[in-house]
C-alpha cells in the first residue's frame, strides 16, 4: 500500500484530537478527562506513525514509542493523585474539587 | 480491498471516540475507548508499524484502560444508592464552549493539513515502500541513536513507580 492514504490519517488524527479536546473541556468526571487526554496523545501518535511510513530510520515510530511511555507515566501518577483526592473530597467531580489546601 | 478495511477501521475509531464524547455513562466511555485503541492499533498495522501496534495493544488496552476502569471502580464506592442502579454518570458542563473550542481546533488543523505541501519536506512520501518488520530496526535504533531517551525513560518509569506507590499509600 502506498502512502496516498496520508491525508486520511491526518484527517482521522485531527478528528480524534478535537474529540479528545472536547472531552477534556466538557466532562466533569476526572477519569473521563483522563480518557480525553489519552485520546489526544493517541491522535498525535497516529500522525507520527503515518509520517514515518516511508522513513527508513523510523524516527516517527521511535518518537511515538517514547510518547507512549510518557503517557503511561502520566496516567499512573494522575490516577494515584485522583485516588488521594477522592479520599479527601469524597468526589471526583472537577467542579467540587476546588481547593488545594484547607483554609 | 485493503482500502475498504482501512476506511472501516477509520470509521470504527472515530465512532467509538464519539461515543466517549457523547455517552454519559463512564463505563460505556471506557469500553468504547477500548474500541478506539484497537482501531488505532489496526491503523498502525496498515501504516506498516507492526511493533507499535503490538505496543499499543499491550500498553493501552492491557494497561491504561484496565487502570482507568480500576479508577472508576475505586472512586465510586458509594454507587447510585438513590435510584437503586449501578450506573456511574458523569456530568458535563459548558458544552457550547467545548464544542466551539474543539471545532475551532479541528478547522485550524484541517486548514493547515489542506494547505501544507508535505512532498516538499520529504520527497519519497508517496512512493511505495516494501513493508518489512520494524522490530529489528527499532531495537537497533534504541541502542544506538536513541540510547539517551531510552535510559531517560527508564529513569522516568522508576520515578513513576516510586511516586505512585508513595502517593497512593494509606496514611
Amino acid at each position: 500500500m502506498d502512502n496516498s492514504f496520508l491525508s486520511y490519517y491526518l484527517l482521522t488524527s485531527a478528528l480524534l484530537f478535537s474529540i479528545g479536546l472536547a472531552v477534556v473541556v466538557t466532562k466533569r468526571n476526572v477519569i473521563v478527562v483522563l480518557m480525553g487526554i489519552e485520546l489526544m496523545l493517541n491522535a498525535v501518535n497516529l500522525n507520527l506513525v503515518a509520517f514515518s511510513k516511508n522513513d527508513p530510520d523510523l524516527q516517527g515510530q521511535m518518537f511515538s514509542l517514547f510518547v507512549i511511555v510518557v503517557a503511561v507515566c502520566e496516567s499512573v501518577v494522575a490516577l494515584a493523585i485522583i485516588l488521594k483526592a477522592y479520599e479527601y473530597f469524597k468526589t471526583v467531580n472537577l467542579d467540587e474539587i476546588s481547593e488545594v489546601k484547607e483554609a | 480491498m485493503i482500502q475498504y478495511i482501512f476506511i472501516a477501521f477509520i470509521i470504527l475509531t472515530i465512532l467509538s471516540a464519539g461515543v466517549v464524547l457523547w455517552s454519559k455513562n463512564v463505563l460505556y466511555a471506557a469500553f468504547s475507548l477500548l474500541l478506539t485503541f484497537l482501531g488505532i492499533a489496526a491503523l498502525y498495522v496498515l501504516a506498516g508499524a507492526d511493533f507499535l501496534a503490538i505496543t499499543q495493544i499491550l500498553v493501552y488496552v492491557g494497561g491504561i484502560l484496565v487502570l482507568l476502569i480500576f479508577g472508576v471502580m475505586l472512586t465510586n464506592q458509594k454507587g447510585n444508592k438513590q435510584n437503586g442502579q449501578n450506573n456511574i454518570f458523569t456530568e458535563s458542563t459548558n458544552r457550547l464552549v467545548g464544542l466551539m473550542v474543539a471545532g475551532g481546533v479541528f478547522s485550524l488543523l484541517f486548514y493547515t493539513f489542506a494547505r501544507a505541501r508535505f512532498v516538499d519536506i520529504q520527497s519519497n512520501l508517496f512512493e511505495i515502500v516494501e513493508p518489512s518488520a520494524t522490530t529489528k530496526s527499532i531495537g537497533i535504533q534504541l541502542m544506538t541513536n536513541f540510547v539517551l531517551p531510552f535510559e531517560a525513560s527508564g529513569i522516568l518509569l522508576m520515578a513513576t513507580l516510586i511516586g505512585a506507590a508513595y502517593l497512593s499509600k494509606k496514611v
